[in-house]
């Protein structure tokens, strides 16, 4: 078993939003870039995003995200970033990388490596959850907008953050009926103007109650739901038998570290961000030399921060490995540290803020 | 007889005084006088398209971008051109001097098929009840909009503060 090695500038593990961020930004200035990507095509999530981004003009707000999936690729392709589809990273040590793809195993060197993998959807286990028909929110989104199937023809969504509130409007854009979305919490939790335009379709929306159980003889046929009082407790005689063939779970991400954990870098516990998250400083910088991170890896938000802290990454690369100097690159990293910032904004993001802050604050930076 | 499932009060709601206190909506004076654009958006989000496609600067967010939006009513026109761009599907146009009985609602659309002009069709209110007939009068549909139509209703007048839309036009189960 031969094992070929490659040498690559800068490593970018994860071709979505933030990945391929940074690879174009990184590659504008001139860094020789190759993003991995375990999957057959490259946009992460951005390509089954079909919503009109919020944010600014400066975020590409009011664009659909695939839109900005596509505008990203083809900046890469401009700047000359080499993508290598089909391959995992399966391993990682200061600058070297494990890699393997169509079946062969190769060893890369880099001289900095941006790991940009993203997050997993949480599960909810509950009887019946291992059914066919019961699956993460964002599996029933990319059979619907990626692969154009209709993952049922009516669903139950649980979790109203902003991915249930978004991915029960596409599911009624892909004409599939929604019998309701339930919340265990006393409040929805994503914005009121996409609980409103679901709401506009008669959809309910039921807080402070939850799934009790998926039932069916090979595949999901109902869905019974109940109240639940302030400790989580299902409230007799609430339960209620829905008819439905698809139970979507949307109850939150957490990032997908196990790169960053291989490699050695600190964490910290920060449940706003979605649990252990990697250690970063200000450029984007993990506690572990050369190793950067950016996107929902380092904390969950969502794809216009997940991009900004790719630019972000990119730029602070790219003076590091002597393509741009430094009072140029503060100057970027200022602006995009200011994109960043406005995106954290409000009643939605100082909590996250707070969050980041406390990690680029951290000492085990300096 | 199955009682439908209900929403649970005050989960999600946009109470019309929230609505009508917050500043991108218009008074009651405005609603009466002329067309007017209605900007139902009472969240600090950090958001601003429609600052920005504002041709008039009617529309102000400013700093910091989570401000609601204001609207300046003698500046706008009522041109409509930041319905389709909003991504919370969060603007509409209501227009109460359209007849004597009659007012017009524009509202966002990006369900298919569409319906077209013409129809006779179920106008819903924000809670996706049916609240009254309506007539489509207007379905616009051009490339600048991306895929988010424009349809403009015509509904009695005692209904435009109310209607925010009109029943999917695809076949939807209503005994749920």
């Amino acid at each position: 078993m031969g094992k070929e090695t490659m040498n690559v500038e800068l490593a970018v593990v994860g071709g979505g939003p933030a990945g391929l961020a940074v690879a174009a930004k990184a590659a504008s200035y001139g860094v020789q870039v190759t993003v991995f990507d375990e999957n057959e095509r490259p946009g992460g999530q951005l390509f089954k995003q079909i919503h009109k981004f919020f944010g600014s003009k400066e975020h590409q707000a009011g664009i659909r995200g695939h839109d900005i999936g596509y505008s990203l690729l083809s900046q890469c392709e401009e700047f000359g970033v080499k993508t290598m589809l089909n391959t995992v990273v399966w391993g990682i040590e200061k600058n070297m990388l494990g890699i393997q793809n169509n079946g062969r195993t190769y060893t890369i060197k880099t001289k900095k490596t941006i790991i940009a993998t993203g997050a997993s959807e949480n599960p909810l286990c509950f009887p019946g959850w291992t059914l066919s028909g019961v699956m993460g929110a964002g599996a029933a989104q990319t059979m619907m907008n990626v692969h154009r199937v209709q993952p049922g023809q009516k669903a139950l969504m649980v979790g109203s953050g902003n991915v249930g509130l978004i991915v029960s409007y596409q599911l009624l854009l892909a004409g599939i009926k929604v019998a309701a979305i339930v919340e265990a919490l006393p409040k929805i939790g994503g914005y009121m103007v996409h609980a409103a335009k679901i709401r506009r379709t008669g959809v309910p929306i039921l807080t402070s109650a939850t799934i009790c159980e998926a039932r069916g003889e090979n595949e999901v046929e109902e869905a019974v739901i109940a109240s639940i009082d302030e400790k989580g407790n299902v409230m007799e005689g609430t339960q209620r038998v829905l008819p439905v063939d698809l139970i979507c779970i949307a109850v939150g991400l957490r990032p997908l570290a196990e790169l960053c954990w291989m490699a050695g870098c600190k964490f910290m516990f920060l449940p706003v961000l979605g649990d252990h998250v990697p250690i970063h400083d200000e450029n984007m910088r993990s506690t572990v030399k050369d190793i950067y991170v950016a996107g929902d890896v380092a904390g969950i938000e969502e794809a216009s921060t997940a991009m900004e802290e790719g630019r972000l990454a990119g730029i602070a690369v790219a003076e590091e490995l002597g393509y741009l100097g430094s009072e140029e690159a503060d100057e970027k990293k200022n602006l995009a540290r200011k994109r960043l910032e406005s995106l954290r904004l409000g009643p939605f993001g100082d909590t996250r803020a707070e969050a980041k802050r406390k990690l680029t604050e951290s000492e085990v930076n300096r | 007889m199955k009682d439908r499932l209900k929403s649970t009060p005050g989960a999600w709601v946009i109470s019309r005084e929230i609505l009508e206190a917050s500043p991108g909506y218009p008074s009651k004076e405005e609603l009466k006088r002329k067309p007017v654009i209605v900007i139902e958006c009472p969240e600090e989000i950090p958001c601003d398209p429609c600052e920005t496609i504002c041709p008039r600067g009617a529309i102000v967010v400013g700093e910091p971008i989570t401000n609601l939006p204001r609207i300046d009513q003698d500046k706008c026109n009522a041109c409509g051109l930041c319905i389709p761009i909003c991504p919370g599907l969060a603007i509409f146009l209501v227009d109460n001097t359209y007849s004597e009985k009659e007012a017009t609602v524009s509202f966002p659309y990006e369900y298919y098929p569409l319906p077209k002009e013409g129809d006779e069709v179920n106008a819903v209110n924000r809670e996706g009840e049916i609240a009254c007939k309506a007539k489509v009068l207007k379905v616009r549909d051009p490339k600048s909009h991306d895929h988010t139509s424009v349809i403009t209703i015509v509904i009695p007048k005692e209904y435009s503060n109310q209607v925010r839309g009109i029943e999917l036009q695809q076949k939807v189960d209503k005994n749920e």
